[in-house]
């Protein structure tokens, strides 16, 4: 049964599309066919940081509006061999996509494909709502601080009562968390929230935590996704979480945290 | 015959009912189903009546031939009382095929409050529900019309107040109004969620979010917590932030909160 993600986080740049093109390249390294869609209409972001905005000729408001096939649409990725890519349109607005359409795509995608991972542009409006609501599955993707945790708890709420899962009574949408740029040193100095304060907060199991990297503004300039760096952190960060979504236990790295600290939080407040 | 000897009684009552949920517009598909389930307890159901319970199809608006379905359960043993909750139409439908109207679940008259911070999603949950009906296996054997002495005895003494139970995290962004009652929640309340009851609210969890209980003026109400670390707390109007923090007592702590003239105390729940 293919499987619809969702890679959200309610509040923006905290590294949603990042996280979309190395967990779908991590997906189809693996030998899952895999399809990303980029959700974020207007913006378009994935294929710059998928290193194929060349090739794009149609998008998926293209696909919507029935002005091409999905085929036509769909771009081979040029590190995967499973891995497609369906572009979001630069020149129209949020308002071309519609839930029949999205639903029409999706139903056409899951007869070819084990895994359609779908980035959500940031806020809670129409453009994240269309990318959350067929989600089997969604990645919510929070930076250690406040507001984003806050953002995260807001999705998650509308994910558990608005997504087509809550609406049809169906089993809930399976939530992951995934913590990116943490940088426990900044933790330790107390200017950045933990991974077991989010965890306190958003009480959701914890898929991975991608450690903050400037590798990732390097890749994502030369339209490489950050899972094929070499000798990397956030490469084997993104690796791992793939393996743990796989269903494989492996140990948690680049969270060390000081027992101190830890302390602190369960003695304090 | 003597006009003293009355012919019949109406009064109210509340008498468990079952509900069937229906997921889906496909009669043949929900036929299959049903009679798929039916197989295995052939008598389970000896014509209890059942409400057809429709919020899952409402939103699609999709018909559904109620006279028919009705007809299939009828041959199966279950007797199709009426239908809760579906759209508009749905409704209409339901009554033209001989179904009656249960009234609508309390919880979906979400009162309309500060409407430029409207909350972005309100659980439905339904007071007075009867327990789900797993697959319909056996043990639900309880679920038989009430005995009369004690329908009788429910319509006599004034109703009891409904509690609202939610056993999901709450979180910002949504409100959870007990209408009428109380309401009980077992997971999580954070920051930026708002809980609302006429009644009292009880929090078996952190509380992060704000309470508001008495909302209709009930200055008896009361609210308790396992974790205080509220944002506001209200009763009957009368309402207390934190902007300093909260105090040291009674802070990440189980507490109680009533009031007390138009005093709001916070005490911890045990001395
Ligand atoms: N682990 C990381 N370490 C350092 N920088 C990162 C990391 N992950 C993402 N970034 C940077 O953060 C910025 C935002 O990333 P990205 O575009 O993936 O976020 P987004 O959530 O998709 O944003 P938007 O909400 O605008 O769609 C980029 O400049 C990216 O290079
Ligand atoms: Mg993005």
């Amino acid at each position: 049964m293919a499987k619809v993600i969702v890679i959200t986080s309610g509040k923006g740049g905290v590294g949603k599309t990042t996280t979309s093109a190395s967990f779908s390249s991590g997906l189809a390294l693996r030998g899952n066919k895999t399809v990303v869609i980029d959700f974020d209409v207007g913006l378009r972001n994935l294929d710059l940081i998928m290193g194929c905005e060349r090739r794009v000729v149609y998008d998926i408001i293209n696909v919507i509006n029935g002005e091409v096939s999905l085929k036509q649409a769909l771009i081979k990725d040029k590190n995967c061999d499973n891995l497609f890519i369906l572009p979001a349109s630069q020149t129209r607005d949020k308002d071309a996509l519609n839930l029949e359409g999205v639903a029409r795509i999706l139903e056409e995608l899951k007869q070819s494909f084990d895994f359609i991972v779908c980035d959500s542009p940031a806020g809670i409006e129409s453009g994240a709502f269309m990318a959350m609501y067929f989600a089997d599955e969604a990645l919510v993707v929070t930076n250690p601080e406040v507001s984003s945790v806050r953002d995260s708890d807001r999705i998650l709420g509308i994910l558990a009562a608005k997504s087509r899962r809550a609406v049809e009574g169906l089993e809930p949408v399976r939530e992951h968390l995934l913590v990116t740029r943490y940088d426990p040193k900044r933790v330790n100095a107390g200017e950045m929230l933990s991974v077991t304060d989010i965890q306190e907060i958003l009480r959701i199991p914890l898929l991975g935590v991608i450690p903050e990297s400037e590798s990732v503004l390097k890749a994502s300039n030369s339209g490489t996704p950050a899972i094929h760096l070499d000798k990397s952190d956030v490469a084997d960060a993104y690796r791992d979480v793939v393996g743990r979504f796989m269903g494989e236990d492996l140990p948690m790295r680049f969270v060390a945290e000081k027992a101190g600290f830890l302390k602190r939080l369960l003695g304090g407040r | 015959m003597s006009i003293e000897i009355p012919a019949f009684k109406i009064k109210t009552g509340t008498l468990p009912v079952l509900q069937l949920h229906i997921l889906t517009t496909d009669m043949a598909q929900l036929k299959e189903q049903l009679a798929l389930r039916l197989k295995l307890t052939p008598d389970f159901f000896a014509s209890t009546p059942i409400a057809l319970e429709l919020s899952a199809i409402a939103e699609s608006g999709a018909g559904l031939d109620y006279a028919e379905l009705a007809a299939f359960m009828l041959e199966h043993g279950m007797c199709a009382a009426g239908v809760v909750g579906g759209s508009a139409g749905q409704r209409a439908a339901a009554v033209r095929a001989g179904l009656g109207l249960f009234t609508d679940a309390p919880a979906r008259n979400i009162p309309k409050r500060d409407a430029d911070q409207a909350p972005t999603v309100v659980h439905v949950v339904e007071l007075h529900e009867q327990p789900e009906l797993p697959g319909f296996s056996g043990g639900a054997a309880e679920n038989q019309p009430a005995d009369p002495p004690m329908a009788q005895a429910v319509a006599e003494t004034p109703p009891v107040r409904a509690t609202m139970v939610i056993d999901r995290p709450v979180r910002t962004g949504q409100r959870i109004y007990a209408e009428g009652g109380n309401l009980v929640v077992l997971a999580i309340v954070n920051a930026g969620a708002e809980l609302i009851a006429d009644g009292d609210i009880h929090v078996y969890a952190p509380m992060r979010g704000k309470a508001i209980a008495g909302a209709q003026g009930n200055e008896a109400a009361r609210i308790f917590v396992q974790g205080m670390e509220a944002e506001l707390l209200s009763i009957a109007g009368c309402f207390k932030v934190f902007e300093e923090g909260i105090p040291e007592n009674v802070r990440g702590k189980p507490a109680r909160v009533h009031l007390e003239g138009s005093r709001l105390l916070i005490l911890p729940l045990m001395h």
